[in-house]
C-alpha cells in the first residue's frame, strides 16, 4: 500500500529532500570538531601557513602524546585527571547530600521542615556566576584555593538535585514505608533497602547531566586555580593560547579540545536514555 | 501534598539536612548575602575600610555609559543566541519527524555537541576564524572579504552569537522533537484531508501546539545565553572590541576581577540576581500551571 506510512510523511523526492536537509544540518554541527580533529594529526607548520589540509594528517600519536605528557603549561593527562575529580566530585556529592536531606523533608517532621525548604527553593535561582566574587573570598579564608575542595564545594551548594528527589519520593507509594515500619525497620534501614534501590534510574539520570555540568566548568576553575598543576582541562585551553604575538601550539591545543570533549561525549552517547530523562527531569 | 507515613525522630532528620544545610549556608547564602551588603559599600584603595555609600553604587553603574551599553549588548546578543539555536534546531527536528524510520539515528547525531563545553566551542570556532590560520577567514579572503572579529565589532558580536548557539542547537532539538511527536498524527492527518498542505500546517496545527515547548525553550535559552556563555566570550573575544561583546556576566568578571571594583562588581551581580529571579519566577509560574512538554 502506497500510504503505509501514513499521508504526512514525505516520500520519494520529498523524503530524499528531508535527509539533505538533515544532514547539511549535521555537517554545520560537525564541521568544528571535524576541523578541530584534522588540526590536531598535523604539523604546525601545515597549519600557520593557510589554507590547512581538510584531510587528517599523520601526526595523531605524536601530537596527542605530546599534549598528554608535557603539554603547554601542565600535561594535559593532570588536567584530565582535574577535570575528572571535579567532575565525579560533584555528582557523588550533590547526589549524596541531596538525597538525604530530600529524605528528611519528605519522611519527618521537624520543626524547621518547612524554612529549610525555601531556602533550597531559593538556590535554585542563582547560578554561581552571580556570587563569585564573595565567593571567592570564602573560598581564599577557608585556603581553598588551588584544592580540588575549592573546586567542588561551591557548585553542590545548590538544591535543585533536593528538589528532583523530593518529587519523586512524593510519589512512592505510602504503604512501603508503612509496611517497613510495621516490620521494625528503623529509618535508615527504610532509607537503604527500599527507597535507595528505588531511586536507582534517578540517581543515574541525574548523574549524567552532573557529570556534564561539572566537567565543562569554566569560569570558577579559571578564578580558584592559578597552579597550573591544578587546572580542569576545560579551562586549561585557553591558558594554552600565549600572550602577545607569538604563534599558538595549535596542534596540541587542538588535541586538548578534542581530548577535552571525549569523556563528556562518550557519557552522552553511550547513555543516551538516561541523559534525555535526566535533562527532562531536571528542567521540570 | 504531604506523605501520610512519618518516620519518628527529632535529631535524626536534623543530621540528615545537617550536610546540605551546612555546605549551602557556607557557599551560597553568605557569599550571596554578602553580595548585597558589599553593593552598599565602596573599599578605599588599600582595601582598609569600606565606606558606606547606599545606593551610590547602583547610581553610578545606572550613570555608566558602559554599563548601560553592556546591558544593551546582553539584550542583542541573548536574543540572537535564543533566535539561531532554535530557530536552527526547529528546522531540525520537524525534519526529523517526517521520517518514519531513522530519526533516531540522526538524534543520536544530533545530541552529543550538548556535552561540549561553551569554552571547548569558542575554542573551536576561534580557530576557524583566526584571523591569521582560520580556514573559513582564509576562504573568506578569497572571495575578497577581509574578516578580522578582532577589530571589527559587529563580527565579533556575530562570532560569540553562532559559538554559543551552535552548542545549544541539540538542546533544543531533543525537547523540540519530542514535542513535536507528542502532538497527534490524527490531528495533522485530518488537516491534511482536508487540503491543508504542509506549510499551513505547521503555521496553524503544528506551531500553536508547540507553544509550550517554544516558550519554555525562549526561556531557558535566555537564561543560558546570559550565564554559560561566559566561556565563549572568555575564549574568542575577552569582551572586546571596545566591549562591543562584553555582557553582563563578563563585566562582573571583568571589573570585579581583572579591575578590583569590588562595590560596583557586587551591585552588578545584585542587578543580574534581580533579573534571574525575574526569569525563574515566570518560568515557575509557567509550569505552575501544568502546561505539559
Amino acid at each position: 500500500m502506497a500510504q503505509q506510512n501514513g499521508m504526512v510523511e514525505r516520500r520519494g523526492a520529498g523524503l530524499w529532500l528531508t535527509h539533505v536537509g538533515l544532514l547539511v544540518g549535521i555537517a554545520f554541527i560537525f564541521f568544528p570538531i571535524w576541523l578541530a580533529f584534522v588540526a590536531s594529526t598535523v604539523e604546525q607548520q601545515e597549519i600557520v601557513r593557510p589554507p590547512m589540509p581538510l584531510l587528517p594528517g599523520d601526526q595523531f600519536f605524536s601530537n596527542y602524546a605530546r599534549a598528554l605528557t608535557s603539554g603547554v603549561n601542565a600535561p594535559v593527562s593532570t588536567m584530565l585527571l582535574n577535570s575528572m575529580i571535579m567532575a565525579i566530585g560533584i555528582s557523588l556529592g550533590k547526589i549524596a547530600i541531596s538525597l538525604l536531606s530530600a529524605f528528611a523533608i519528605v519522611y519527618f517532621r521537624f520543626p524547621a521542615r518547612r524554612l529549610f525548604f525555601w531556602l533550597i527553593f531559593l538556590t535554585l535561582m542563582l547560578p554561581v556566576e552571580v556570587r563569585i566574587v564573595p565567593t571567592y573570598e570564602v573560598i581564599a579564608n577557608f585556603g581553598m584555593l588551588n584544592s580540588y575542595q575549592g573546586l567542588i564545594l561551591p557548585l553542590i551548594a545548590s538544591a535543585t538535585a533536593t528538589f528532583l528527589f523530593r518529587q519523586f519520593f512524593m510519589t512512592v507509594p505510602d504503604e512501603l514505608a508503612e509496611a517497613a515500619r510495621v516490620d521494625g525497620a528503623g529509618p535508615m534501614r527504610f532509607f537503604f533497602d527500599i527507597l535507595l534501590p528505588m531511586s536507582r534510574t534517578n540517581i543515574a539520570a541525574l548523574f549524567v547531566i552532573l557529570f556534564i555540568y561539572g566537567w565543562n566548568q569554566y569560569l570558577w576553575p579559571l578564578l580558584i586555580t592559578t597552579d597550573p598543576e591544578m587546572n580542569t582541562i576545560v579551562m586549561g585551553i585557553k591558558q594554552m593560547f600565549p600572550s602577545g604575538d607569538d604563534t599558538a601550539d595549535w596542534p596540541v591545543i587542538m588535541a586538548t579540545s578534542i581530548l577535552a570533549m571525549v569523556p563528556p561525549v562518550l557519557v552522552v552517547v553511550g547513555m543516551q536514555r538516561l541523559f534525555i530523562r535526566g535533562l527532562v527531569d531536571s528542567e521540570k | 501534598m504531604e506523605k501520610r507515613v512519618k518516620f519518628k525522630g527529632l535529631w535524626l532528620p536534623i543530621l540528615l539536612v545537617l550536610p546540605q544545610f551546612l555546605i549551602t549556608a557556607i557557599f551560597f547564602f553568605y557569599p550571596a548575602g554578602q553580595a548585597i551588603w558589599q553593593s552598599l559599600f565602596i573599599p578605599d584603595p588599600f582595601g582598609l575600610s569600606m565606606q558606606w555609600v547606599g545606593l551610590g553604587n547602583f547610581e553610578f553603574l545606572l550613570a555608566d555609559r558602559y554599563y548601560r551599553a553592556s546591558f544593551l549588548t546582553t539584550a542583542v546578543f541573548s536574543i540572537l543566541v535564543t533566535v539561531v539555536s532554535m530557530g536552527v534546531a526547529l528546522y531540525l527536528a520537524v525534519l526529523a519527524d517526517r521520517l518514519v524510520k531513522g530519526s533516531g539515528t540522526y538524534r543520536t547525531l544530533l545530541i552529543w555537541p550538548y556535552a561540549v563545553a561553551p569554552a571547548v566551542a569558542g575554542v573551536l570556532w576561534l580557530f576557524m576564524f583566526n584571523t591569521r590560520v582560520g580556514v573559513v577567514t582564509w576562504y573568506l579572503g578569497l572571495l575578497g572579504y577581509d574578516w578580522n572579529h578582532v577589530l571589527n565589532e559587529g563580527e565579533a558580536m556575530g562570532l560569540v552569537v553562532v559559538a554559543s548557539a551552535w552548542g545549544r542547537i541539540s538542546y533544543n532539538f531533543l525537547f523540540f522533537l519530542a514535542g513535536l511527536q507528542a502532538i497527534p498524527r490524527s490531528v495533522i492527518e485530518a488537516a491534511a484531508i482536508d487540503g491543508a498542505h504542509f506549510w499551513t500546517r505547521f503555521r496553524t496545527i503544528v506551531f500553536p501546539l508547540l507553544s509550550p515547548t517554544t516558550f519554555f525553550l525562549l526561556v531557558v535559552n535566555i537564561i543560558y545565553s546570559f550565564f554559560e556563555t561566559f566561556g565563549v566570550i572568555h575564549t574568542i573575544t575577552s569582551g572586546g572590541p571596545q566591549q562591543a561583546t562584553t555582557i553582563l556576566v563578563y563585566k562582573v568578571y571583568a571589573d570585579g576581577f581583572v579591575g578590583q571594583d569590588l562595590g560596583s562588581s557586587a551591585a552588578q551581580s545584585v542587578i543580574l540576581l534581580a533579573i534571574v529571579s525575574l526569569l525563574t519566577v515566570i518560568q515557575f509560574k509557567y509550569i505552575e500551571r501544568r502546561v505539559h512538554y
